[in-house]
């Protein structure tokens, strides 16, 4: 077990540092940043002495060693658009985000479990097959669409909604039931495959020939042991939403860092891109290296060589 | 005398076969089915369907709405945008876009995540190993920033949104035909084709690869809309196919800034990129359950 979680922490680290060298090399070929800093008229000296500021005369393993030791000590840098460092940008972002993700869960769970267990349940009847239409649409349907329908429908025609912005508790209804839903489709597809596996049990078998009432089979004999594969993808899950936010933060200009994904891809600002890029990267790989050390606790059959 | 005979006992099983393959048609999704045919079709005759330009402006036309809304004319059957450039004209473009993403990126994409499948399941080890720690961290990763990294650093062009979504895409192909193999393998035909002294290349190609077929397809038809949504999405963010050549995306992004004045402007494209895509992934079922109906989660 304890060498299970040493490999595992050290592979990690290692696609950290594989990310990290990828992001920097990238940042290279990213066209030269100095060209759109510079007014039309700037003469050679003062384009070399902008070079010398922001580093990009040294030879690349130098650089390369700069943005990892300058990385640690989180300090990325300048925005090229702004000029201002780029963690003042992310700092005041990063709870609105929060705030948001944390919205979009509440609705993957609101719609993603019950609907799961009741199509399975329920196989083969109306609800399976609403909850089904409801798993299409979340794969068939471009987020960032949907949310522009809403405005239109919620904003526009009904004036209901407002479209953009924070605010109180009415901001959040759309951004987060778009975000929430893609992944509430996911949950759902599936929570009912694993529950109708879980629902062929011995088990569920013994349960239902010991009488034992049917909301106790299916809550807690079926639904516990379904639970185990939806979590597998709990890091696929984290992947979806952040990808899920930076296309509903931009269609509500909701003030947060997916938002700022956006902008900078707007406007070329490749410190504030790879410093976001490498954040969500150390999350991503921090999340699933947890999932699987949670998941090789609760589940005693993986194996850790 | 003998071929009268073997044709004779030969006939019912044909007829029954041929009843079967009807059976099999009739339980196809038609709808889906003739949406692909349309999109494909308009997609490829895009320039003699049309008599508008996708790029050219007419201000005099902007914004008019589609036919059946008042102000609507048959000259401009979904309307225009901001520009006063034909929607349906440009969808049909669009849907040129998507197509040729797909197609690139599944072939490029697919095509490397099945060799790496078939080489990482045959030979098990270390370089599987390697291979699958890389494919799970691919899968694990947001696939739109990776692919948005890529692009902005590289510029965007349809050769680069390609590139993107191809080095993402590899790793589920990768992934599903490797435990497609890692069964195979231990069938009699493998240890006897390697008894018989074949190569391991002749056993991955000629083996095995040709029993994996079936996953392939479904596999490929499966993802088609995948891509085509991950295409839209960069291209609404702009990173994707640069204007004014006509994207799906982008299209809906142009019509944001007039979603009280012009529903249609980003409405249309959304209403197209969601029909293409809902009848990839109907027909995809529908061809996985009957090719291949062991496999469930793809």
């Amino acid at each position: 077990m304890q060498r299970y979680i040493v490999m595992r922490v050290g592979q990690s680290i290692v696609a950290l540092i594989i990310l990290s060298m990828i992001i920097f090399a990238l940042g290279r070929f990213t066209g030269d940043p100095i060209i759109l800093l510079l007014p039309q008229e700037a003469t050679i000296e003062t384009e070399l002495a902008l070079r010398a500021h922001y580093g990009l005369d040294q030879p690349w393993p130098i650089q390369y060693w700069k943005f990892v030791s300058n990385a640690v000590q989180f300090d990325f840098g300048d925005s090229i658009k702004s000029k201002r460092p780029v963690m003042d940008l992310i700092g005041p972002k990063v709870m609105n985000s929060l705030r948001l993700g944390l919205a979009g869960m509440v609705i993957t769970l609101i719609i993603g479990i019950p609907l799961g267990v009741l199509a399975a349940v329920k196989r083969d009847t109306f609800f399976d097959g609403g909850a089904k239409l409801i798993a299409i649409m979340g794969q068939s349907l471009p987020q960032f669409w949907v949310g522009i329908m809403l405005i239109q429908l919620f904003t526009v025609q009904l004036d209901l909604l407002p479209a953009a912005g924070t605010g109180g508790i009415s901001h959040y209804v759309m951004p987060a039931f778009t975000l929430g839903w893609w992944v509430a489709a996911a949950v759902m597809r599936l929570l009912r495959s694993s529950m109708l596996d879980a629902l062929d049990g011995e088990y569920i078998k013994m349960a239902r020939i010991k009488g034992l009432p049917e909301y106790k089979i299916v809550w807690k004999h079926t639904f516990k042991n379904a639970l185990i594969p939806v979590l597998t993808f709990a890091g696929t899950y984290l992947a979806t939403f952040i990808t899920g936010a930076i296309l509903v933060e931009t269609v509500f200009a909701w003030p947060g860092l997916g938002r700022l994904v956006y902008d900078s891809i707007i406007w070329r600002d490749f410190p504030v891109l790879q410093t976001l890029v490498l954040m969500i990267a150390v999350v991503v790989i921090t999340v699933n290296l947890a999932v699987d050390i949670a998941y090789a606790y609760i589940d005693p059959r993986i194996r850790y060589d | 005398m003998a071929t009268t005979i073997t044709t004779l006992a030969r006939r019912p099983a044909l007829r029954e076969r041929g009843r079967q393959a009807v059976e099999t048609l009739r339980r196809a999704p038609l709808i889906p089915m003739a949406i692909i045919v349309i999109v494909v079709f308009t997609a490829t005759f895009a320039p003699l369907l049309t008599p508008h330009s996708t790029t050219q402006p007419s201000l005099a036309d902007r914004l008019t709405p589609p036919v059946w809304q008042e102000g609507g004319t048959w000259e401009h059957p979904l309307g225009t945008d901001a520009l006063g450039r034909d929607l349906a004209t440009r969808l049909m473009y669009g849907g040129r876009v998507s197509m040729m993403v797909a197609i690139f990126t599944l072939a490029i994409g697919g095509g490397i995540g099945t060799a790496i499948g078939l080489v990482s399941g045959y030979f098990g080890g270390r370089i599987d190993a390697v291979f699958m720690r890389s494919a799970d961290s691919t899968l694990a990763f947001p696939i739109i920033l990776f692919a948005i990294l890529l692009v902005v650093a590289v510029g965007p062009n349809i050769t680069n949104v390609v590139v993107a979504i191809a080095l993402v895409l590899w790793a589920r192909y990768a992934r599903v035909i490797r435990g497609e193999v890692l069964a195979l393998r231990e069938r009699d035909f493998i240890a006897r084709a390697r008894v018989s002294g074949c190569s391991h290349l002749r056993i991955i190609l000629l083996h095995l690869f040709p029993n994996t077929v079936n996953t392939l397809l479904v596999l490929l038809t499966l993802q088609v809309g995948w891509v085509i949504i991950v295409e839209a999405s960069l291209s609404f963010l702009g990173a994707g196919i640069p204007p004014p050549t006509p994207a799906w995306g982008s299209m809906v992004s142009d019509g944001r800034e007039y979603v009280d004045t012009a529903w249609w402007v980003s409405a249309i494209p959304g209403i197209a990129i969601m029909l293409t895509v809902v009848a990839f992934n109907l027909f995809g079922d529908w061809l996985r359950d009957t090719l291949d109906p062991k496999l469930r989660q793809v």
